[in-house]
């Protein structure tokens, strides 16, 4: 099974991309799909790179919730302070957060979770110090945002690659 | 896949509020992040201003073309998915590299405002590693 | 392929002229925030400013070539707009490497 699909998500993401480009699931459509999906696993193992473990598949859905939750109060919460300025309680500034997650994927995760939450911006992580520099439009107190990140995010992510 | 037999007029009652009404606030969205690029004082707060375009602003709009393709082929049409995952995916990666080339240059510059002038004694570990280990941070 | 908007057939349609009146604020919306976009552009004090406006500026031309796909019941559009969504990136990702190096590619 790992001679054939070395990739299997990355097989799958290329399959289903494949049938929705085409919008048909025609017997010429699924082999070409197929065809693509293991040859794109297989291009896959001559970068030499290991891919992501997942696990905790009730995790993932419940960390999709959240963060789809968190992206709507955040859309809010910008859009008040751009159109009423006033509004606003806290001034724009750089923060530190220590991290405890060292898994690349869950470290990729994290940023693409942080950077399009309207409102924080993931800047820089640093390897070797454990700490990471994020922008906030309305930093308050930065124990709020540390422990939203850290409880929220980084445990989760944290239970699905480590 | 081009059908030419389509006309917007044959949409069902409900289906035609539930995308005029998506269409209309996915717009609203992305008009107001746009208006924050032009009113917000400075670089890093503009920044924070076209994500919500592109997250519900786009979530919107493409949810909104779903239902009424769908509707109105009468088979499931769900290929907006793709530009979803690929916004999704590609937006935070360029305003990071962004951030950081705005970052690199104002700290060339000794702009008292980003962390690595002083002002920010906490972020100093977190920055210093930017010049040294930007191999391996290049990666996240 | 039609290229003009669709004149109402039945004048008095009601949810067919609320979604085309949406469909038609929504392309106005679009198209000022492309302004505002394009006003970064041109003004913005600096680099990273007017990369960020062009960022911006083709996300918002992608929705509106999408609100124009539904608008003329067409899905040629959608292509455009995936093209669109996957070069912009690239520019922006191009750019803001040249900021950061001063070359593009290393």
């Amino acid at each position: 099974m790992r001679r054939i699909l070395p990739h299997p998500l990355m097989s799958l993401a290329i399959f289903v991309m494949w049938l929705l480009l085409n919008q048909s699931v025609s017997p010429a459509a699924l082999t070409f799909a197929a065809v693509l999906a293991l040859g794109g696993g297989w291009m896959m193992t001559t970068l030499e790179q290991t891919g992501p473990r997942i696990r905790r598949p009730w995790t993932i859905i419940k960390l999709a919730g959240i963060i789809f939750i968190d992206i709507v109060h955040s859309n809010i919460a910008v859009a008040k302070i751009i159109l009423r300025p006033s509004s606003r309680r806290g001034a724009p500034g750089f923060m530190a957060v220590p991290l405890d997650i060292r898994n690349p994927y869950g470290l990729a995760t994290l940023a693409i979770v942080i950077t399009s939450t309207p409102g924080t911006i993931w800047t820089n992580f640093s390897y070797s110090s454990g700490m990471l520099l994020i922008h906030v439009l309305d930093l308050q107190e930065e124990q709020l945002w540390i422990d939203t990140i850290k409880n929220r995010y980084e445990r989760r992510l944290m239970e699905i690659f480590e | 896949m081009i059908d030419i037999d389509l006309a917007l007029k044959d949409l069902p009652a409900w289906a035609a509020y539930l995308t005029a009404a998506m269409v209309f606030i996915g717009a609203l969205l992305s008009l107001i992040g746009a208006i924050g690029l032009v009113r917000l004082k400075s670089f890093y707060e503009r920044v924070h201003a076209p994500t919500l375009g592109a997250t519900l602003g786009t979530g919107f709009i493409l949810v909104a073309s779903m239902i009424c393709f769908t509707v109105l082929r009468g088979r499931l049409s769900v290929h907006e998915i793709l530009i979803a995952v690929f916004l999704t995916i590609t937006t935070p990666v360029a305003m990071m590299l962004l951030v950081r080339a705005a970052l690199y240059r104002d700290r060339v510059e000794n702009n008292r405002e980003v962390p690595g002038a002083g002002k920010y004694k906490k972020a100093e570990a977190a920055v210093r590693s930017q010049a040294g280990e930007s191999e391996t941070a290049d990666r996240t | 392929m039609r290229f003009l908007p669709l004149p109402p057939a039945r004048p008095l349609d009601m949810p067919f002229l609320v979604l085309d009146w949406s469909l038609f604020i929504a392309q106005l919306f679009l198209g000022l925030a492309m302004a505002c976009a394009a006003y970064r552009l041109i003004f913005g004090p600096r680099a990273q400013d007017r990369i960020l406006g062009l960022d911006t500026f083709y996300v918002n031309a992608m929705l509106l070539l999408l609100t124009y796909g539904i608008r003329i019941a067409s899905a040629t559009y959608f292509e455009v707009a995936l093209i669109i969504a996957l070069l912009g990136f690239v520019g922006t990702a191009a750019l803001s490497k040249f900021l950061m190096r001063g070359e593009v590619i290393e």
